[in-house]
């Protein structure tokens, strides 16, 4: 009789351990910040969507946020690889997804960053971002600030402009000039795109090759053309995670 | 003579269909047998990078005043039994990925040990190097078990169309022969803990 209960408490347990939380959806049309609790307010989202898409439209490689309000009990690492893995954050071949994944009700975050990136954004570069730009901030409640700062150091070190292996203290001065940069830059593409929609030859004029992985997305309420999607990435478990 | 006709007109046929379609199955076993050698590859990779980063752990362990002696030379040890142990990526034999499975689950678990010991020697526990190393042996037990997963759905793809119909009749004659899988943890093989605070 107790072998039965046993067994039967067993097969629950195994029954149990084997449900792992349903990735969402592909977002469409697509977005790169994906904020499922809007802890973050809509001009905070809009401006990171925009800085990664700028990012993402000069170099391809993709940097996608989702924020959840909590993993139901799955793993970080395995959630947020199956996600990063089912949305294929990154261009097929090149394989330069990355992906910040934070489950806000179990204060948890995952950096998970694709094959391709795994020379740039190592392990140990992504630990050392989240203990000492992401925790701070979010322990603040700060998402935005920590998001902000965290994404503008991947895409320092991901173009090797990040050199001297030193995150600062976040304090303003010494990240006031890739802002400038990423702000001049998105006004240049803002620029170019605006000009390109009256019959010129511009840079971003039409769907980008990328669009046919979602058929019809079409273009954002904005001037400027939204995020392409996601082009088919692969992952291989790089990153790092933690808890703050 | 003229249902002898058609008999052999019908069979015939019957081969002609069998000669196509068993060269496009032909080619798709050979598709998906490369695919299983590629995702094997990676598997080596991992498997490597973690062999790789073990002299560094224990050079940083090493340098800790009476550092328990037993669990470096286990590792140690496990590490070079490990590294031995080769598989023949063209045959991928059950047999072979069996042995391969438990000779770096051993060395995973001399890694385990290790890595509990470290937690008693807070000296080396608030180093810079160890906790380097810590995350990048993280990093490493999860690309194992991202690759090992990969793998497996690889070889789940090909033993399965082999065996079906009608590449049945000819996988064998090719030389197509099943492959293994790596096994579910059974607890022993479990990655070791590794936490941070």
């Amino acid at each position: 009789m107790t072998k039965k209960i046993i067994s039967l408490f067993l097969v629950s347990w195994i029954c149990l351990s084997a449900f792992a939380k349903e990735i969402p959806a592909k977002p469409n049309p697509p977005r790169l910040v994906n904020d499922y609790v809007n802890v973050l307010d809509a001009g905070q989202q809009e401006a990171l969507e925009a800085k990664l898409k700028a990012y993402s439209d000069s170099t391809s490689t993709q940097i996608a946020i989702v924020i959840e309000q909590s993993l139901e009990g799955d793993d970080d690492f395995d959630y947020s690889q199956r996600l990063a893995e089912g949305w294929q954050i990154g261009m097929a071949g090149k394989n330069n997804g990355l992906l910040i994944y934070v489950a806000i009700g179990d204060r948890k975050i995952r950096i998970q960053n694709g094959y391709g990136l795994e020379a740039t954004i190592t392990d140990a570069f992504s630990r050392r971002l989240i203990e000492e730009v992401i925790k701070p901030n979010f322990k603040q409640q700060a998402y935005y600030e920590g998001l902000d700062q965290a994404t503008t150091f991947i895409i320092q070190k991901a173009s090797g402009e990040f050199v001297n292996d030193d995150f600062g203290n976040g304090s303003g001065e010494d990240s006031f000039i890739p802002y400038l940069i990423i702000i001049s830059f998105i006004i240049l593409m803002f620029f170019l795109s605006s000009r390109g929609g009256k019959g010129g030859r511009g840079l971003h004029h039409g769907p980008s090759p990328f669009m046919g992985t979602f058929g019809s997305s079409g273009y954002s309420g904005g001037s400027s053309s939204s995020f392409g999607g996601f082009g088919g990435g692969s992952f291989g478990g790089g990153g790092a995670g933690g808890s703050w | 003579m003229k249902t002898s006709n058609i008999i052999l007109l019908v069979f015939g046929a019957a081969l002609i269909l069998l000669l196509f379609n068993g060269c496009s199955s032909y080619n798709n076993m050979v598709n998906k047998q490369e695919t299983t050698s590629s995702a094997w590859a990676q598997v080596e990779n991992v498997y490597q990078r973690r062999a790789d980063l073990i002299p560094n752990l224990v050079n940083t362990v090493k340098g800790v005043a009476n550092f328990e002696q037993k669990t470096l030379t286990d590792v140690i040890n496990a590490r070079a039994s490990a590294s031995q142990m080769k598989v023949d990526a063209s045959k991928l034999s059950a047999d072979q990925i069996q042995k391969f499975q438990a000779s770096q689950g051993e060395l995973s678990q001399a890694l385990g040990r290790l890595m509990v010991v470290a937690e008693q020697y807070p000296q080396l526990k608030a180093t810079d190097n160890f906790k380097e190393l810590q995350s990048q042996l993280e990093g490493t037990e999860n690309r194992i078990s991202v690759e090992r997963g990969k793998f497996n759905d690889a070889v789940k793809d090909y033993n399965a169309y082999i065996r079906k119909f009608p590449q049945v009749l000819y996988a064998g004659l090719f030389g197509f022969d099943k492959k293994g899988y790596f096994e579910a943890e059974k607890g022993a093989d479990k990655a070791p803990e590794v936490s941070f605070e």
